[in-house]
Formats: C-alpha cells, structure tokens, sequence
C-alpha cells in the first residue's frame, strides 16, 4: 500500500511538473526574455507596471556571475537564448563588444546619462548603474586600537597594517579583479607587481571568493574573523545597516576612499544581436534608465543610478562614502591586457 | 530474464539501449557540443597538443589530494561500517541519518558551519586561546590542505559507511566463525576473509569517494584557497575569467580521460571474480554491545563521527538561532541573544523583489527534482547493472560510460546544456524535467554502484529455484531479485535523493529563477552583506538540513516489514 | 586421554528455552553421534561447545579446565558446518591451508600437510580447482580435509551428509567413520538420520526438547529405548498399551494378541498394571494356520526391495507396521508371527 502512495505521488509530480512547462505563448502578452547576472533584482510592483504599460511579459534568465552571463551570451550567439543582456560590466565590456553580440541603440535618455559613465560610444552598450569596489574597514576595531585610517594604498603596505587586510583573487573573483585594476591605475603596468609583493609581504590574506573574504575573514560581518580589512563594496556598508539583526544608530563599517583605492564598476545593458522583440527590447532599456527602475535599484541591486534624477535612499546617502578619486581603466586597455595581467599576477603572488 | 525468445532478446537489448540513449542525448550531445567548439576555437588559435603540459600541475594535485582525502575517507568510513552493521544502539537511526546529512550540504554553507568551529573565531580556537592565553587562533583551517581534506571526509564519509555497511549487514557471520574455528584471530578472520568478500562493495565506495573528491570544485575553492589549483578549478577560471575556453576544453579532456581510466581500472578489479554469496536477512548479526572493549569501541567511533560530520552542522544550526552583536570596539567578545528573527524573515518579502523566494515554495521545488532524480536514477541504474550483469565482457563499456558523469567537469557540462538546450521546446523553460536529468546524470552511477556488488552476489540457484516452481521470468525479479536488492536500492535512492537536494552547479546553470531550489537561493542569500541575509542563509540552511533529515528518515521506513534496521 | 565435558548448558532462543541442562562428555577416539530432530537446537549447542555462541548457563570443559576463558580460535576445536561454508574466495589448497596459516606453519609443513588432508580425503589433485564448481561430494570433503588438516583437539560435524544422495552418503559414512577413528580425537557428530548414528557412533545421545533424553552405545539405546519419543524417533512405530497377564514368562495382553516381554530392566511389574510395548522390530512372518499368530487385515503393502512394508489392522482398528517377505493385498487376511519382533515393555 505504501509503494502504492508512493507512486501515486511520482505520477503527480511528473504531472505537475509537466504542466509547469507551459506552451510557448502564442497569444498576448509577447514575452520579453532578459538575461543577467546571479545579482540583478527589481521590486515586483516596479516590473509588473512595465509589464503592464507594455502589455508583455518578463522572463529573467539568471545566468551566474557576470562572465558566466556574458560567457552564456557569446557561445549562443548566433541563435540568442534571449532578448536584453543586462549584467556585463566595464571589465568585460571590450570583450562583450570584441564579440559583437549587441545591437546598437541610441536612447533617448542617454542624453541625462553623464559622460564618465558612456564607455561605448556605439552605443550598444549603455550604463545602468555604477558601484566602487573599494576596501570596507572595521570601524569599531579601529578605534580600539587607535589605528589611523589608510588614506592611500601606499598606506596598506605599512606595517602597524600588518595581517588587517584580506582580498580576493582576481582570477575567481571580481572584485578582486577590480581591485588589481586599481593597483594598476595607480601603480602602472610596471609597478603593481612590485606594490603587490609589499602587500604579500605585509600579511596579506587572499581568498578566493567575496563570500569567505566577507563573512569567514572580516571581522565586521556576522562571521567575525581576524581581518579587520575586507575588499568589498562602497554599498555594504549601508547594506549592512538595512540589514542589521537589530537597528544600528550607526554604520559598523565603512570604505576606504582615497585616490585609486576604490575601483569603479559600471554595469550595462544592451540589445542582443538577432531579437525577435526589437521594440519591445528598447522600451525595457529605457525602462532600466528611466528614474522609476534607477531609484528601485539600490535597495535592490545595492548599486548607484546612472541617471542623475534618479534619488539615493537616505540610508545609502549617510553611510556610502563617495570617492573622490575613483580607480578607472580604459576597457580597450582591460580587454587587451587583462589575461597577461591575470596570469602576471598569478605567477608572482600566487606562486 | 528469458535467455530464448525474440521478446527476451528485445528485452536484453533495451537493457542497455535505453541508459546509452539517456546518456547519447543528455551527456555527450552537450559535452560534445562544448568541446567542439573549443577544438574550434583552439584550431583558430593555433593551439597545439603541448598545451596538455599546462594540465599537468593541476593533474598532480588533483590526484594526490583526492587519493589522500579518500584513504581518510576509508579510515573514518570502514571501522564505522562495520559498528552500524554488527550493533544495535540507541540513536542508530538518528546518527545514520545525521551523517548522510553533510552530503547535501552546498559548500558555501558547510564552510560557514566549519568555520563557526574551526575558524579564527571558531569555538576551538576561542576555547583555545582562552586557555593557553594566546592572542592569535593556534589552528588554521582555512587556505589549508588540511581544511580540504578535513571537509571532503565531512562530505563523504556516509558513502562508505552506507555502501560497505549495507553490504557487511548482508555478509554470512559464518565465513568469519569458520575462519576463527580454523584459528584465525579476529584480526585475521578480517584480512583473510571478511575484507576479500567485501572487496565489491568497498571498491564501489573507493571509487565514488575518489571521483567525488576529484572532481571536487568548491571545496577546493573556498575551504583550499588560491593556493591549490585543481583541473575542476582551473577549468572554472579558464572559462569563466580567463575566457580561455580552448585551454578550458583540453583541461576538461584531461579530467574525462583520467576518469574513464580509472572507471576501467575499478571495471576490471572488479570483474575478475564475481563471489556468490547467499546474503543474509537484515538485522540477523545485530545484537547489543555487551563487552567493556565493544561499548567502547561504539562510543569512541560515535563520538569521532558526531565531532567530525555532525558537529559543524550542529553549529551552523545553532548559529541560526543567535543574533550575535559585537560588543562595541572588544574584538572576539560578544553577547549571543536567541532569536527566532532569521526564521520569520524567510518568510518576509523585505524588499518586495520579484525574485523573493517563499522558502516553502524553494522547499518543494527542492523536494519535487529530488523525487524525480530518483525514479529517473534507479530505472536507469537498475537498467544498467542488468544490462552488465547479463552480459560481462561487452557491457562492462556501459558500466565505464555510466560513471564518466561523474568525472565531467560541472562547469563544462553545464555550458553544453547552455548551448544545446537553447532552444523552445527543449530550453529550460519549457522543459524543467531537464533539472533532475541533469542531477539524475550523477546520480546514475551511485545507484550502479549500490545495485551492482549485491546483484552479483545473488546466487543463480535461486533463480533457477523460483523458475523451476512456475515464476516467469517477471516474476523471478519480483519474487527472488527485488526483495534481495531492496536494502541496496534504497541506499542507492537515499544517495540520489540527498543528490538533487544539495546540487548547486548544475542547478544554477539550468534553474528558473521562478522556481529555484533550496542550495540556490541559500547561495543568493549569503551573497549579500548584513546580518539579517546572513542569518537567513542560515535558517534556509537548517531548512534545508531538515527537510533532508525528515525525507531519509521516511525513505528508510520504506523497508519492508520484519526487518530490522541496521 | 583428552575429553571433553558439556555441563549443564542452558540456552534461550528468542526468550523461550532451546536447551534445558545439557550434559554429556566425550572421550578420545570416541564418536559421539547427537541424534535430534530439525530445529532440536543441536547446531546450536555445536556452536556453543565451539565458543561461537554464548549460552545462558553451563560450562564447557576440556581436560577440566573451563572454556569461558578461550576464545573461540584458540580452544582449536574444529566444526564442519552443515552445508561446508567453504570461503568462495580461495581454491581448494587454500580452503584446506587456512587453518595451517593462522597457526602461523610454515610454507614447507603447509604443503605436505595439505597433500596429506586432501589424499585423506580422496581429493589429490584438486588442490587448484575453485570450491564452487565442485560437486556436493567433493564440497563436503573439501569442508572435512580443512577441519582435519589442523589437527583439532575435538572434531564437530554438522549433519555433513545431509546434502548428498545415498549411495554417496553410504559410501562416504564409511569413508567418515574410518577417518574419524583414524584420527583418534573426540568427536561429535550431528545427524537427525538414525541409520547414520547407528553407522558411525561409538555412542548415541538423543536430544529432545531441550534434555538429553537417553545416551548410550547403539546397542544399548535400540534395545533399552527409554521412552517413547525415542523409540519412535529410532524408527521403532509399533507402539501400542497392554495388561499384564503373567509374570513368568512376562506375558502382556495386547490388541493384537498376547506378547511374551523380554524385560531386563527388572521393573516392579504387578499383574493387572497396564504398560506400553514396543516392538524392537518390524520383521514378522506369516504363521502356519496350526501354530499361534496375530489376526491382521492388510491396509497396504509397498515394496520397499528387500521386503515388503506392511500396514495391517487388527480387528479393534489399531494399526501395526511388519515387514514381510511377501506382497500381501489390501483386505487380505493373514495371521502373522510376532515373535521375531523383540517386544519390549517401555519404562
């Protein structure tokens, strides 16, 4: 009797399974189908308005981290799996346009857009939002031990610093790879190997990913460990305030923010080459830069709006400290360098 | 099965035809696919064959780590095999379950239960330097050799014990009482007769543990650190950082082959002699610890295998119910506070996302592939060893097809699915059934792995009893195979079951994000700063521990009346 | 001189009692066959002689001293399991070789004594073969070369012909029982086939219930049964009430006419007391219509080759089984002689 419930379940299950994969929809509304990466998220009410303006609906391909994603894109290439790619960034952006797997096209609001953040000028490629990669510091262990904030990077090669700092590696990790692109920006081509090995010598920690560096390393996060140093992003310091277990009157962490320290990460969203839905693809671009999705995405997506009519939320206003001097590297210069740097790196730190 | 007749015959064919076609169309079509395309891309580039130098450091490594990893693996496993089959004990089913557990951990999770007790914070270390009076945590667990190996025999440790033990419960106590009535001590009794009438079975479980830990990604990347590169982490970075697809390609190649290589190896041991043994009833060695030496010997492996496998779970679990607020300024003091906070929040769409994820719902889902992959990996699987078993000499390639699965690189194989099921009908989408096929791809080879020892070991003069008494050839596997294989086919169903429950790779390169599965929204969850998605993460972990501890318990009652449990 | 003594062994079985209180010894050069029914707990109390099984009291002594503390490889005890448990893993050399190796005997003495256990056995020559594409016959030596070849201070054998056909059970009982002796150690053989007891034992023990209900020589045990089980278990089926008529001659009135008793046991028997009498034996002859007989109808008459089993009713109903040189048919009246059948009063 026993195997025979069981059975009854399985053939239920496979029913409903089944019946999960709908046809193709061949009335209205048209499907738009978005690519992105692991992190993109957007308020259901600020989506459902787009769908219903449009009359279509959103299918979201989540696709891993951003290379995976733009990875995915270019191997189906010549037959898209979807409509929009949003998730690509300025490290990756040369690579994305090497491969030519956009379509061009010029919004209206590009014209709001300022210009730091323009990095295609085909525009196939147009910037939704920015963040800093920059080092996140334990403010509390600072002020115990009386140490001086690091103003520079020169600074973390100090030994009162010794053991503090713990970053990712640029080959697994992104972060890590913006943060290789500061020392790069500031150091030169020549000098960053050198800067690095300073580093090493000052006890620094290497992870592989964000996650061991932030919650098995840092010693702000609720995983408590040694570093009170951690390479993250300019937004988690107010992250950590929205998400706090119980309200905090002030932010635990914050970042460092001198020159070259923080590196900016612009991410973008294009048309895929060979759509279907062409109009429809340009009315969800505008959408990603109209001020509606723009002011949706920090709490979301914890990253800055490109568009400047768009307000931060007043936590992210107390607790995001703004470079002043952004890392930034030309994406021709990225894309033609990076794999040389990377392995450059690897052999000198790494080994 | 019927050995004349047109109707045995087609039936003897669609044994092997039918695991072949699963793995033609949704193993090698996509595999294929990938690796053309790099041979394209490697052809364009003008890379020539000594690039394979460049998998030869990682080839190493790989190797040593995963040959150290299983023989510790071996050490913890196969003492505890033989306590859980020869002794009955209170909490038996509770421990059984609790170290099948760690199996469907996602890494990213284990991690955060390792380093609540091994990291610089960890319980240990506090403890530690508290009492020592030190002021910098004595033991390193992470970026280690010692972490990985450490959290691999977490991971694998219940192969061994449910493989081995399943069939040590069915072994004939009187090959051990002869040999000791011939003199032999019970040391010798061991060498000498238990452990070569075991061979099957720990060979299978040596086999599993290895390819697991070879082809181990996560581990490797989080509890390992850069330092160590395996040819599973190197393909990731070539092809996800590096773009370096072609180089990704010729690594992936390279992992393929060792596994085949090895699968053939285990093929030809294994072939060599095929030992019936008349297996005995469940529970008919079991019997109370009586002697001093035995309860402590019970106690002593209990008490090794909750610290090692049960304890980093036990604190991630109760990390869930803390809220720990650092005392302001005092690094390594804290005042816990117990709260139900994380658990509620689960439920709490906070920031009204589209892609909130209903724990109950990702709870299901995780539910629904599981029970698929299992009906799909035991009619495959049991398919298979019938198949070998009718026909030794030319099925054994089926049994070496069937394990490469578990050898392919996750990375590469999950980019074959991208690109071959692309397409309406068979994209994702419209066709999630793809999900448990893709778990039931590494499944399978567990499920042959359980049947094959036992099935081979069912002497033919049962069968050819229950035939020569009227039982067509349906009826000798229902009345005298399937009853002997039971115990075997549930462990091989728990196997696939806690699978599907904690695969994260494949998951996240196919899943919908409507519809994700317990490890993938975990994985979303610690992704993200704040103590809240922390401690979610956490809650969702211990969900996700339960859910999985409550299914085996009820897969294990499955077992058909007047058996004992072991 | 070695023995053997079992003291008082008690044992349980899923909370019932399998074994009472048993008590035996075996001497030297003696074979102790234990005749019992399936499931008498006979395996049992091999296993609890050879340490494989504890028991719920009792002692198991050799030469006086207490086995509890030897362990089971150490009393070297050897026992033939019922169907061999020949270890599938090791050729025939091996098998036999096993208990030479754990004595730690080096390779030169492992040979020889291994030639020799086999040519025991009949089985030169097969030291090579694989143990399971032996015949029953060839399994069943194999099982005994391995149990000898260590020289055991005390054999035990299962039932170890119970799998094999007659002719090879007679021949191979009397290839047993040459070997047994040969070897001189105390043994201890199981068997629920009383013509197997009959044919190897020195003494017979019969296990019922749990006791040893009678122990003795065979000529002892069939002439003197102690009760009716063990008559009947002996194979002895007429078994029937009747009343002392005379004393000298013992004379008993029966159903099927009046029997003169052997009776040695010199039992204080009165006149009048009604006891139960076994016929020792089933051979029985037609009587001359002059001469006294038992008045039988025939039931049925089956050709058993060399005589002719007959079931034959008196006029009562009560049923007897003879043995007659003739084929008799059903309905047929006959007058048939009992003198031959060695009647004996049962105690």
């Amino acid at each position: 009797m026993k195997n025979k419930l069981i059975l009854i379940f399985i053939v239920v299950s496979f029913a409903l399974a089944s019946c999960q994969a709908k046809s193709i929809p061949t009335d209205e509304p048209v499907t738009l189908t978005v690519m992105t990466h692991d992190s993109f998220a957007a308020s259901a009410d600020v989506i459902a308005a787009f769908e219903q303006a449009n009359n279509v609906k959103l299918v979201f391909l989540k696709s891993g981290d951003a290379g995976a994603a733009l990875n995915r894109a270019i191997l189906s290439k010549g037959s898209p799996q979807a409509d929009v790619l949003y998730g690509v960034d300025n490290t990756l952006l040369s690579r994305a346009l090497d491969e030519g797997i956009y379509e061009s096209y010029e919004s209206p609001l590009l014209a709001k857009i300022p210009t730091e953040f323009k990095m295609d000028a085909s525009n196939s490629a147009l910037p939704v939002d920015y963040g800093d990669v920059c080092i996140n510091y334990d403010k509390a262990f600072f002020a115990a031990h009386n140490l001086a904030i690091p103003q520079t990077l020169t600074d973390l090669t100090e030994p009162k610093y010794k053991g503090l700092l713990v970053v990712e590696n640029p080959t697994n990790s992104s972060t890590g790879l913006a943060f290789l692109f500061a020392t790069i920006a500031e150091y030169g081509a020549e000098g960053y190997i050198a800067y690095w090995q300073q580093l090493k010598e000052n006890g620094l920690v290497i992870v592989n990913d964000w996650n061991t560096a932030y919650y098995t390393n840092f010693s702000a996060s609720s995983g408590h460990g040694p570093q009170p140093m951690a390479l993250s992003y300019a937004s988690s310091p107010p992250v950590e305030v929205i998400y706090a277990a119980t309200p905090l009157d002030d932010a635990p962490t914050a970042s460092l923010v001198g020159k070259n320290m923080c590196f900016r990460q612009i991410e973008f969203v294009g048309i895929l080459k060979g759509t279907q839905h062409r109009e429809l693809a340009e009315k969800f671009v505008d959408f990603m830069l109209s001020v509606q999705f723009q002011e949706d995405m920090p709490l979301q997506m914890f990253m800055y709006p490109v568009n400047p009519d768009a307000s931060l939320p007043d936590v992210f206003i107390k607790y995001t400290q703004t470079p002043d001097h952004p890392a930034t590297l030309d994406p021709a210069v990225i894309a033609a360098n990076r794999d040389q740097w990377l392995n450059d790196w690897t052999e000198a730190i790494l080994h | 099965m019927s050995a004349n007749g047109k109707s045995g015959r087609l039936g003897r064919t669609l044994l092997w035809l039918i695991p072949l076609a699963f793995l033609a169309a949704f193993f090698f079509l996509p595999l294929g696919k990938i690796l053309a395309t790099a041979a394209r891309s490697a052809l364009e580039n003008e890379l020539g064959l000594s690039s394979f130098k460049q998998a030869l450091s990682p080839l190493w490594f790989t190797t040593w780590q995963a040959a150290l990893s299983t023989v510790l693996t071996l050490l913890l496993g196969l003492p505890s095999a033989y306590l859980y089959s020869h002794y009955r004990f209170r909490g038996k089913r509770l421990m059984r379950t609790l170290t099948t557990l760690p199996f469907i951990l996602p890494t990213v999770v284990a991690v955060a239960g390792f380093t609540a007790l091994l990291g610089p914070r960890g319980l240990l270390n506090l403890g530690l330097m508290k009492l020592f009076g030190l002021d910098q945590p004595p033991i390193m667990f992470m970026n280690t050799l010692w972490g990985i190996l450490l959290v691999h025999v977490f991971y694998n440790t219940t192969i061994v014990l449910r493989v081995v033990g399943s069939a040590w419960s069915q072994l004939d106590p009187r090959w051990e009482q002869t040999a000791r009535m011939l003199g032999a001590s019970k040391r010798q009794a061991l060498r000498e007769v238990t452990l070569p009438l075991l061979r099957p079975s720990i060979l299978a479980a040596t086999l599993l543990v290895f390819l697991f830990d070879f082809t181990s990604f996560g581990v490797i990347l989080m509890v390992g650190g850069p330092y160590f590169s395996t040819l599973e982490v190197a393909i990731y970075q070539q092809t996800m950082s590096l773009f370096n697809l072609p180089l990704a390609g010729i690594l992936a190649v390279v992992q393929l082959l060792c596994t085949f290589v090895i699968t053939w190896i285990y093929s030809k041991i294994n072939g060599i002699r095929r030992v019936p043994l008349m297996p005995r009833l469940e529970g008919e060695i079991l019997r109370q610890a009586r002697s001093l030496k035995e309860k402590v010997a019970l106690c002593g492996m209990n008490s090794l295998l909750a610290l090692l496998l049960v304890a980093p779970m036990l604190a991630l679990v109760l990390r869930s119910f803390l809220r720990l607020a650092a005392d302001q300024g005092n690094r390594g003091s804290f005042t816990p506070g117990f709260t139900l906070q994380y658990y509620t929040q689960l439920f709490v769409n906070s920031n009204q996302s589209i892609f909130y994820v209903p724990p109950v719902s990702a709870a299901l889902n995780s539910l629904l592939f599981a029970l698929l992959t299992v009906v799909f990996s035991l009619v495959l699987g049991t398919l298979t060893v019938y198949a070998i078993f009718h026909n030794q000499r030319s099925q054994r390639w089926l049994d070496v097809l069937i394990t490469l699965p578990l050898g392919a690189s996750a990375v590469t194989l999950g980019l074959g699915f991208v690109i071959t099921f692309n397409r309406a009908p068979l994209n994702v989408r419209h066709f999630p059934l793809l999900i448990p096929i893709a778990h039931a791809l590494v499944a399978t080879p567990f499920v042959v792995r359980s049947l094959q020892p036992a099935l081979n070991s069912i002497p033919t003069s049962l069968r050819q009893a229950a035939s020569v008494l009227g039982a067509s050839p349906v009826n000798v596997w229902r009345k005298v195979d399937r009853p002997l294989l039971r115990r075997p086919m549930l462990v091989a169903a728990i196997f696939a079951f806690t699978i599907s429950l904690g695969e994260f790779g494949a998951t996240s390169f196919l899943a919908r994000p409507e519809t994700p599965t317990l490890p993938v929204a975990i994985y979303r969850y610690i992704s993200m700063p704040g103590e809240l998605n922390y401690g979610q993460a956490l809650a969702m972990s211990t969900l996700l521990l339960v859910l999985c501890g409550l299914s085996i318990y009820l897969l294990e009652k499955l077992q058909p009346e007047g058996m004992n449990e072991i | 001189m070695n023995k053997l003594e079992v003291v008082n062994i008690q044992k349980e079985y899923e909370g019932s009692p399998l074994l009472k209180g048993i008590s035996f010894e075996v001497n030297t050069g003696e074979v102790l066959c234990l005749l019992g029914r399936s499931g008498s707990g006979k395996s049992t109390l091999l296993r609890i002689i050879a340490g494989i099984e504890d028991c719920e009291g009792g002692q198991v002594l050799w030469n006086h001293e207490d086995m509890a503390a030897v362990p089971t490889h150490l009393r070297r005890f050897g026992l033939m399991f019922q169907d061999y448990a020949l270890f599938p893993h090791l050729d025939v050399h091996d098998n036999v070789a096993f208990g030479l190796k754990t004595q730690g005997q080096n390779k030169q003495t492992i040979e020889q004594k291994v030639s020799a256990a086999l040519e025991q056995v009949n089985l030169a020559g097969f030291a090579r073969r694989s143990v399971t594409d032996l015949s029953g016959g060839e399994q069943q030596r194999v099982a005994l070369a391995r149990a000898l070849a260590p020289e055991p201070r005390l054999l035990m054998l299962d039932e170890p012909l119970a799998a094999l056909d007659r002719a090879l059970r007679a021949q191979l009982q009397e290839e047993l029982r040459q070997v047994l002796h040969h070897a001189g150690i105390p043994s201890i053989y199981v068997t629920h086939d009383q013509d197997e007891a009959l044919a190897l034992g020195d003494r017979i023990a019969l296990l019922n219930e749990g006791q040893i209900v009678q122990i003795g020589s065979p000529e002892e045990v069939y002439r003197h049964p102690r009760s009716e089980w063990v008559a009947r278990f002996l194979g002895m089926e007429n078994i029937f009430e009747g009343k002392i008529i005379r004393l000298n001659p013992l004379t008993v009135s029966t159903g099927f006419g009046e029997l003169e008793v052997a009776n040695k046991d010199n039992k204080r028997l009165n006149i009048g007391d009604v006891v139960k009498v076994v016929l020792l034996s089933k051979d029985a002859e037609i009587s001359d219509a002059k001469k006294k007989g038992t008045l039988l109808t025939v039931i049925e008459s089956v050709f058993k080759g060399d005589h002719y089993r007959t079931v034959g009713k008196n006029d009562k109903g009560e049923k007897l089984v003879i043995n007659l040189k003739f084929k008799t048919h059903p309905n047929e009246k006959i007058k048939v002689d009992l003198e031959a059948t060695n009647p004996r009063i049962l105690v």
